[in-house]
């Protein structure tokens, strides 16, 4: 998700929308921790249909929320995946009920180290306990469970949404009739943990910083603008940073000095990080990182026992130019889920942007995706029926 | 009307197979051969387009390049591997079969014969590479790597140890049996190992 300045045409066909929150006490964290209050901000697309059999689970990433489709009411922005979402498109709302809630640990609604801490009357801050991408599904089906539904017909997601997944696949098999990981991995790499790291590293050296307990004061807002524009230049290739900015220079600050040649990768990542400290947390930031860093699904030999013979189906789609998360690692999973013998389609989608990819509007991947729900979701009916 | 080599791999194919089909295509063969009962087919197919092809006629496939080997699959694990009008396209022909043969109890390979008469015409006689339905590529655009013959393929088969279970020759809608490394246009191969 990012904060481009696209004139974006303030119409959908999912129309208005708003957040709405599902509240629930006394959540044990894999690490035993309670969280004695959750709150979990969500929104829905579609309807429900009678037998509560047409839902599906949209997961975001590191910095994305619920506001996944239509025109948010409080902000009047897009969703993050406004283009696959809605009539006729690939989740089309036609026949799915579409649930997207910001996951825990974030700053969106959800609670998180932001929100306040009810044994203190203050932010957690810093005292937010250490929360994993376990702990965000097992949020999730509070949620599903809270809005009636027993058993998902989909779950996708990309990058740590992907993961969220896999998780689900892992430890709920029998709530998933079809997964969907994005861009993904069962676990980060070094290069991928490093980066994170120095996203990290550049909050806690910010003045503001603070310790985490930064909410009665100034945030540390340039670490964190830091954090987000080194996770920018991960998410984009270098042929789409060539074709977006190139060496071009804004108008504007034409004669300035050398320091400040006004590059406009340059402005375009001082915007990036400008807009996103106004919508993020730094502990968010911390919190949620280290849940991707530390996520591990597991060794591949125990994986492949795990998910011996499952009946969820995969599709598990890649992007050619991403190097973050790339697509060998999609591979991966492709393979551990071919020795489980498990049903699993694998497309490596050719584009230039990098990481990104799977949130730029784009053809591809929205055929790929319908027409795996609907012969999917033809099946599941007749066979709900036999 | 259905494609002959199509109608022959359905009648091959054994009801209640696992069935692998290498270089599957737009993933025609296996949502025919999915029809008969009990057939469970997966695709491995290099081309992108062809992968949304696929999921559109919901074939199970895995966009993956058959010439890096079959590592993810155990032995013996499909009853069938299909190797359809791919092999001359592959870089290793030898390597691809021999892996097919490791998973597949049986494989199903078909191939443009080199030594039909009107290839042998174009070269013989015209002195120009070959241009037939089964080839039809100029010389500089065809994706085929490997020319050769049913009596190749049968040396080759002797020589690797592979047994030939079934053998069809064919050229458009018929069948050959009449000298088939003269008028058969396109050869099947049912083989095991």
């Amino acid at each position: 998700m990012n904060d481009d300045k696209i004139e974006v045409p303030k119409n959908s066909p999912n129309g208005t929308v708003e957040t709405r929150f599902f509240d629930f006490n006394n959540f044990v964290l894999e690490n035993g921790d309670i969280l004695p209050q959750i709150r979990i901000a969500y929104e829905t697309y579609g309807k429900l249909n009678e037998k509560k059999d047409n839902g599906v689970l949209l997961c975001h990433a590191l910095s994305g929320d619920a506001h996944v489709a239509g025109i948010s009411k409080e902000t009047g922005k897009l969703g993050w995946w406004e283009f696959m979402i809605g009539p006729g498109r690939a989740f089309d709302t036609n026949k799915y009920f579409i649930i997207c809630s910001n996951v825990l640990g974030g700053c969106r609604g959800s609670t998180g180290p932001s929100t306040g801490d009810p044994r203190k009357n203050a932010p957690y801050g810093a005292e937010f306990p250490d929360i994993t991408i376990k702990d965000m599904v097992n949020v999730q089906v509070k949620l599903v469970e809270g809005l009636g539904i027993n058993k998902l017909f989909c779950v996708s997601g990309g990058s740590m949404g992907g993961m969220q997944v896999i998780e689900w696949a892992y430890s709920y098999p029998d709530r998933v009739v079809t997964a969907i990981p994005i861009a993904t991995t069962f676990r980060h790499s070094a290069q991928q943990i490093a980066f994170n790291e120095v996203g990290r590293i550049a909050i806690m050296s910010d003045p503001d910083w603070n310790n985490g307990n930064y909410y009665s004061g100034k945030k540390p807002e340039n670490g964190l603008a830091i954090a987000r524009m080194i996770g920018h230049i991960t998410y984009m290739s270098d042929d789409s940073m060539e074709e977006k900015f190139g060496r071009r220079t804004r108008q504007a600050v034409k004669g300035a000095k050398k320091l400040n040649t006004g590059f406009e990768v340059e402005s375009y990542l001082r915007y990036q990080g400008e807009a996103f400290v106004k919508r993020f947390d730094a502990n968010s930031y911390i919190s949620i990182t280290k849940a991707i860093d530390f996520y591990d699904a597991g060794n591949n030999q125990d994986l492949i026992k795990h998910f011996y013979n499952t009946n969820i189906k995969f599709l598990v789609i890649s992007y050619s130019h991403d190097w973050i998360y790339p697509p060998y690692q999609s591979k991966e999973i492709v393979k551990v889920l071919k020795f489980a013998q498990a049903d699993v389609t694998y497309c490596d989608i050719s584009k230039s942007y990098g990481h990104d990819a799977f949130l730029i509007p784009h053809e591809e991947q929205g055929v790929l995706i319908g027409h795996f729900l609907d012969n999917n979701y033809q099946k599941y009916l007749n066979r709900a029926k036999a | 009307m259905q494609r002959l080599d199509y109608t022959i791999i359905l009648d091959i194919v054994e009801k209640n197979s696992k069935v692998l089909d290498l270089g599957c295509g737009d993933g025609e063969l296996l949502r025919l051969l999915e029809k008969k009962e009990g057939v469970e087919g997966v695709g491995i197919e290099n081309d992108e387009q062809m992968i949304y092809s696929c999921v559109k006629k919901d074939v199970t496939v895995e966009h993956a390049d058959i010439d890096k080997g079959l590592h993810d699959f155990p032995d013996k694990f499909f009853d069938y591997v299909i190797i359809n009008f791919t092999l001359q396209e592959t870089k290793k022909p030898s390597k691809v079969i021999n892996e097919a043969l490791r998973v597949g109890k049986h494989v199903i390979v078909s191939f443009p014969n080199f030594a039909y008469y009107k290839v042998r015409l174009f070269l013989g006689l015209k002195g120009k590479t070959p241009s037939t339905e089964a080839l039809p590529y100029r010389w500089d655009e065809s994706p085929n790597l490997h020319y050769f013959t049913i009596k190749d393929f049968l040396e080759f088969c002797s020589t690797e140890g592979i047994k030939k279970e079934r053998f069809t020759g064919f050229t458009g809608k018929h069948e050959v049996k009449f000298l088939p490394n003269l008028f058969a246009e396109k050869a099947i191969f049912l083989l095991t190992k």
